[in-house]
């Protein structure tokens, strides 16, 4: 090979921070609202032999389903970048999730207080699994129906994990989200490494 | 021959579509069927960096795509989207180039543990900071 290189830009330390909540609770504007690029979207095909389809051309024996991950970038600076990585809403797509989980630094978990019951099964898989969450709760429509103690109580969670409230379109607000959360991570860090 | 005709990309090898691909390439059909990685597994946030310039002679249009997004070091995720193609193809076609010698991988650190006190708090300043 008469064309190798080694001259490319320094790798950064790359960081995932997952964003989960059901349908509908808002993931990839929260994502939009810090990323420096617009949300990308990368795509997972899965196949399986198709079963009772109705397919009757008899051509296609398989059925696909294209699951989708909806991720933004922040440079925190040359050597560090966050990644931050919206979770398929739909709970058969738990494999993609241990994808997606190993080696994050931290879980959002949305909830949308319409809807509370779609943020259990992200609470329990963060909780079983050990990763840091904090609870963000989207406030729509400027109107909070609860109170974050309502909700902390609603949800059933440690004393220890944060619980906000947010508006995943204010820039601001996210990234307080995102703050609370790597002040989390930090807490248990410490913790875990006493100085 | 089915490729885009349009395409300068020359291939010398054995060229698995050489027969009919029909009208519509099924996602793993630029990895010629294969649909596990020969390697261990590249993070969504692995880096991958061209250890090649773009002269480099690849097995497919699809392998030279890669190969001209990862002049710059690409996360993993960020490559699949900008190729547009799904991220369990692109992780079949970086284990070629890997085996060619044609890239490099950087792995995030162990998922072992979080990152230690002074990341994070690099991260906590660098939000701040937005």
């Amino acid at each position: 090979m008469d064309s190798v290189r080694s001259d490319h830009a320094p790798v950064p330390q790359a960081l995932k921070i997952l964003v989960a909540g059901g349908f509908g609770a808002g993931k990839t504007t929260l994502v939009g609202a810090v990323s420096e690029i617009s949300p990308l979207r990368t795509e997972e095909v899965l196949t399986t032999a198709g079963v009772g389809t109705d397919d009757t051309t008899g051509v296609s024996t398989k059925t696909t389903t294209t699951v989708a991950m909806d991720f933004g970038r922040i440079t925190i600076n040359p050597h560090l970048v966050l990644y931050l990585f919206g979770t398929p809403g739909q709970n058969r797509f738990w494999f993609l999730w241990d994808e997606l989980a190993t080696g994050a630094l931290g879980a959002v978990v949305l909830a949308d207080t319409r809807r509370l019951a779609d943020s259990f099964a992200a609470i329990d898989y963060f909780e079983q699994r050990g990763t840091p969450f904090v609870i963000a709760v989207n406030c729509f429509d400027s109107e909070q129906r609860y109170t974050v103690e309502q909700v902390r109580e609603a949800l059933d969670v440690d004393g220890h994990v944060p619980v906000l409230l947010c508006d995943a379109r204010d820039r601001i607000s996210v990234k307080n989200v995102l703050i609370t959360l790597v002040e989390h991570v930090l807490t248990m860090v410490k913790a875990a490494v006493p100085a | 021959m089915s490729t885009d005709p349009t395409d300068p990309v020359v291939d010398e090898g054995p060229a698995w579509w050489d027969h009919e691909a029909g009208p519509v390439v099924r996602p793993y059909m630029v990895t010629g069927g294969r649909v596990r990685p020969k390697t261990t597994d590249f993070d969504l946030i692995t880096y991958v960096v061209a250890t090649a310039s773009l002269a480099a002679d690849t097995p497919s249009p699809e392998h030279q795509s890669i190969l001209a997004f990862t002049q710059e070091p690409r996360a993993l995720a960020e490559l699949a989207s900008r190729v547009d193609l799904p991220l369990g193809v692109v992780r079949v076609l970086l284990c070629d180039l890997l085996q060619d010698g044609l890239i490099a991988r950087y792995d995030p650190p162990s998922t072992d543990h979080l990152p230690n006190v002074d990341t994070l708090q690099a991260v906590i300043h660098g939000l701040r900071a937005l």
